[in-house]
């Protein structure tokens, strides 16, 4: 097995091009546990640490702000370095592993590995991110939403890297729950985002390990779009909340599996659905003016 | 934490003191070498090539593409044995390599050297076997009524032992009733099985490795390899812990035949995966209960039959099958007893030896009964043990007089007495909660409960076994100085052995430098490390040999020995034990029994089922805390360890077959879910035992699992007859 190491991301590309069987490998906390378990013999490593532009984020100067995450970026880093512009992606970074994984483990990576299980693609598909991929051809953006297309498949060309991640800065509250059986360092038995949009009078819900690949709930999101009493102060009905819960579990595809059953998976993001809906409207009862 | 230890400390490195561990900084630093790090010029790797099949008859095995690779130096089948192709601990029953048959997924079949791991690992990949894939035998009960193949001659049933005490149809005018069930339970070591076979010029072997007990790994590679025991040579390894999971052979025996065969130093190391098929596990049990009592709750009877799943081969399966049904109705003082205990031969992974040793499964379940009785009588749990408690003097199942302290009831009304955690209150910190950082809840569904547990375990090896340790300590004057030297073939495995054989020279020869020396087969056996018993065993032959040598020492102080040195070599034996009656199980079968209790405080969110023990509490009698420190370590640990079992820890198995063999779905608790504990340590001493002391480590991981699963009833009312618990069976769905 061959082990690339560019220091730059032309580099980077055209070893990818040469050889589009290389794997990437950025904190290794996927690849890494593969390679050792022996599910994979790639013929080559392309190591992009060394890549020193991926390990950056940035901020468009435009009013709606907008944080272009370089893929390199460790966990630990959008928790400290982020949390406020991109409140619910330190979220699930904050659900990542233990310490060590998070100074390691990248959103790059989480986007390479496509897991159904990976924690922060249900909130990149609730904040519509968008994937910044790149070749020597060119780079091109892939809405998140289009970006998952099986098991740990994605839409990448074999020439292309994921250089970076297109987030807006949040808008409204953002929430972000996921259920182990242990309370740290635990796999996803499933995963739900949720994101309101109070200037749109929108929001958007997804989930985790409970389908082939992270995907949004589309009629949840138009029930609340429709139902939720916007201009309204005060705490949401427990039907509304109810339907919401029923309406996420409908969304979802789960298997049984040797981490849970689909009937539990179902049950549990109905609860996280209404969770999360009741913390993420209080949010928002705090921060509109007419609750002040 | 807190604690009440008692001690008389003389020196403050001595006994009673907690002096620091040798290994402890370089363990801390990552600087100490375990076996995996073991290296040598010119050594291969070796590596083992595993049946994919629960069960299955062998029609082939091609080898040649393997051999044609370039840097292969050896592909070995059991036709490459040159002794007897069996191992075990108590029979030898499994194959070194396997014959004709597989009995279990993960047998190994053909081992190979080669000059890099990766070579080895391709070679694997050449070799062809051909299988008869056969109807594997997956249920234990099934096995013992007789159902399926017979996958050992003379049956399914390793061992049947029977417990009769008092009338066997005595009445009760309150009768419970329960079937429960004990997962498998892995002892998830984190130094996986590694060592270094260096072949020798007198055509023996030199092996490093990690193991708990170098003469009987020694017995069983001699057999196999037909060599007389002089030229099989073992020095321990660093070990990454045991929990029981280093009793049975890994690597040993194929080690060794590859150094032999290829005439260079071979190193084997198993990764995680490999790891799961490579030694035996926790037997899964499940249990039938009846319990009858007076309405005041007080026991006339306990009537059970246990079956535990031995797997593949018998590895120690005999010996758990002992303590479940002699042990079987817990620390209690009960009339008449009728328990059977069966251990069966199935097609799952082989099981054996882990800390509590089949003490652990019979007291989840005569515990849940005594829940179910205090629920029955109206009585609080803690009344209903306390008047059924045990003590000095109790006549146990086996007709055994318990000769020793047995302060059950201390224990309970100790930790009953313990102040409760405070309620939530405020902003709750998400790590405080169910599902910790993973924002599940923010007090939403979640409900606190309480509960209690006791647990008796013997310590040292029972039922007539011949159990001894045998030490030499040398005392001499070097560079004017005393000095002692300790060598014993007993094996450290992280518990703190040396340290605590170190404490004892000072204390009775009254010098300060002691050396522990590498612990090999040079020296006649310490026994095992494991039943609690090194300390106690080795221990007590080590301060046998330091008395010796202050009889010889007379008047002179240690520092006027001069050139002269005092060498004693003992071998001592802790007093002797009885066989059961085979009918009836009775017999004086036991040592000495160790106790320990448990409150539980738990959280739970019984919307989503996952669960966050708020304290763990324990009191334990330890007779005497040879190092305070130490004794609250192995607390704390097996604490932690019934912890996991109580919610999380599992090998799932479906047809035979290991469905989560990776730290990824094998999960162990981490901080997050062990609470800091309040411990009280009793010094209660046995006056049967050096210095007083009992066996420490395994009695908190007996209590410590019902314990957590009595308080997840009490916050959900839900029956929970299984552990690990899981969320599905919190929340119905």
């Amino acid at each position: 097995m061959d082990f690339l190491r560019p220091t730059t991301l032309d580099e980077a590309l055209a070893a990818k091009a040469e050889r589009p069987g290389a794997v990437p490998i950025a904190g290794g906390t996927d690849v890494m546990v593969e390679l050792n378990f022996d599910h994979r013999r790639p013929e080559a490593l392309l190591d992009l640490t060394g890549v020193g532009e991926l390990a950056e984020w940035s901020r468009s100067s435009g009013s709606d702000g907008e944080i272009r995450l370089g893929a390199g970026v460790p966990y630990t880093r959008v928790i400290t370095e982020l949390g406020g512009r991109l409140p619910g992606l330190a979220m699930a970074s904050r659900t990542v592993g233990s310490p060590q994984i998070r100074n390691r483990g990248t959103v790059g990576g989480n986007l390479g590995s496509a897991s159904p299980a990976g924690d922060t693609h249900p909130v990149l598909l609730v904040t519509g991110a968008r994937v910044e991929v790149a070749s020597v051809r060119g780079t091109r953006l892939i809405p998140a939403t289009e970006f998952y297309t099986g098991v740990k498949r994605n839409a990448l060309a074999p020439d292309e890297l994921v250089t970076a991640v297109h987030l807006p800065e949040a808008t409204g509250p953002q929430q972000f729950a996921k259920v182990g059986t242990r309370n740290a360092m635990v796999i996803a038995v499933c995963s739900f985002a949720l994101a309101l949009d109070p200037d749109r009078a929108a929001a958007r819900a997804a989930i985790g390990s409970a389908a082939p690949t992270p995907r949004r709930a589309v009629a949840a999101e138009r029930f609340l779009a429709e139902e939720l009493p916007w201009g309204t102060p005060g705490p949401l009905r427990d039907s509304l909340k109810r339907r919401f819960g029923e309406l996420v579990a409908e969304a979802t595809e789960p298997i049984d599996d040797v981490r849970g059953t689909a009937a539990y998976r179902r049950h549990a993001l109905a609860v996280l659905a209404r969770r999360t809906l009741t913390w993420a409207w209080n949010d928002q009862q705090e921060r509109s003016p007419s609750c002040a | 934490m807190t604690t009440s230890t008692k001690s008389t400390v003389t020196r403050t490195d001595g006994i009673g003191a907690s002096p620091r561990r040798p290994d402890g900084t370089a363990k801390v630093r990552g600087e100490f070498a375990y076996s995996s790090d073991l290296w040598h010029e010119d050594m291969l790797w070796g590596a083992t090539l595993r049946s994919p099949h629960p069960y299955a008859r062998i029609t082939g095995i091609d080898i040649a593409r393997a051999l044609a690779l370039p840097g292969v130096y050896a592909v070995l089948t059991h036709a490459d044995v040159p002794g007897v192709n069996r191992y075990g601990l108590e029979h030898a029953d499994q194959p070194v390599l396997a014959e004709d048959v597989v009995r279990y997924r993960g047998e190994p079949v053909v081992v190979v050297a080669a000059d890099h791991p990766e070579t080895a690992r391709r070679a694997l990949e050449r070799v062809e076997v051909g299988y008869e894939v056969l109807d594997p035998v997956t249920d234990a009960e099934s096995a013992v009524a007789g159902q399926g193949a017979e996958l050992h001659p003379g049956g399914n049933v390793v061992r049947h032992v029977p417990i009769r005490r008092g009338d066997p149809d005595a009445a009760a005018e309150v009768v419970v009733t329960g079937r429960y069930e004990v997962g498998m339970q892995d002892q998830a070591f984190l130094g996986p099985e590694s060592g270094l076979a260096v072949p020798a010029e007198d055509g023996g072997v030199d092996l490093y490795v990690a193991t708990q007990w170098l003469h009987v790994d020694q017995r069983q590679i001699v057999a196999a390899l037909d060599l007389p025991e002089d030229k099989v040579r073992l020095t321990l390894g660093g070990v990454g812990g045991a929990f029981g999971g280093r009793e049975d052979l890994s690597i040993q025996v194929h080690a060794c035949l590859l150094a032999l065969h290829t005439g260079r130093p071979v190193k084997m190391v198993y990764n995680r995966e490999e790891s799961f098929y490579g030694h035996v596990h926790r037997h899964p049990a499940v249990l039938y209960y009846e319990h009858g009592a007076d309405r005041d709750g007080t026991l006339r009877y306990v009537r059970a039959r246990i079956y535990l799943d031995g797997g593949a081969y018998a590895s120690s399966t005999g010996a758990v099958v002992g303590n479940a049904a002699t042990l079987g109705v817990g620390p209690y003082d009960v009339p008449n007893v009728s328990v059977d205990c069966w251990g069966a031969y199935t097609n799952n992974p082989p099981c054996g030896a882990m800390r509590g040793f089949g003490a652990v499964q019979a007291a989840f379940a005569y515990e849940s009964q005594m829940d179910r009785l205090a629920a029955a009588c109206g009585l609080d749990p803690v009344e209903v043990r306390i008047r059924n408690a045990m003590a000095q003097g109790t006549v146990m199942p086996t007709g055994q007089v318990v000769d020793s302290p047995a302060p059950v009831e201390e224990l309970l009304r100790r930790v009953r007495a313990k102040p409760l955690p405070p309620e939530p209150s405020g902003e709750p910190d998400l790590r405080t909660l169910p599902g910790g950082v993973s924002n599940t809840t923010h007090g939403e569904g979640v409900v606190r409960g309480v509960g209690y547990a006791v647990g008796i375990k013997n310590i040292c090896f029972s039922e007539g076994f011949d159990d001894y340790a045998t030490v030499r300590v040398r005392l001499q004057v070097v560079g004017g100085e005393p000095a002692a030297t300790v060598h014993t073939a007993a094996c450290e495995v992280g518990q703190g052995l040396v340290t605590v054989l170190q404490q004892i020279v000072r204390s009775e020869l009254g010098v300060e430098r002691v050396t522990v020396e590498p612990s090999d087969t040079t020296i006649g056996s310490a026994g095992s490390t494991s039943a609690s018993r090194q300390t106690y065993v080795t221990g007590g032959a080590v301060r046998e040999a330091c008395l010796r040598i202050r009889d010889a020492l007379g008047a002179l102080s240690p520092a006027e020995l001069g050139d002269k040195v005092l060498d004693e070599t003992v071998e001592w034996r802790h007093r002797p034990t009885e066989e059961l009656h085979p009918e009836t199980g009775q017999g004086n079968a036991h040592v000495q029994y160790g106790f320990a209790a448990h409150r539980a405080v738990v959280d739970v969110d019984t919307e989503l089922g996952l669960v966050k023990v708020v304290a763990l509490d324990c009191a334990q009698d330890v007779g005497k805390a040879i190092n305070p420190q130490a004794v609250l370590g192995q607390i704390q640990g097996g604490s932690a360890q019934g912890l996991g079992l109580a919610v999380m820890e599992e090998i799932k198995t479906e047809g035979g077959v290991i469905r989560n063999p990776s730290f990824t779905d094998y999960l162990i608790p981490t901080v997050l879910d062990m609470p800091p504990m309040s411990i009280d340590v009793l010094e209660l001493a046995d006056p049967h035992a050096p210095y007083g002391l009992r066996g420490v480590g395994e009695p908190p991981t007996i209590s410590s699992t019902p314990a957590v699963v009595a308080a997840i009833r009490a916050a959900t009312g839900r029956a929970l007859t299984r552990v690990p618990v899981r969320p599905e069976h919190i929340t119905g769905t």
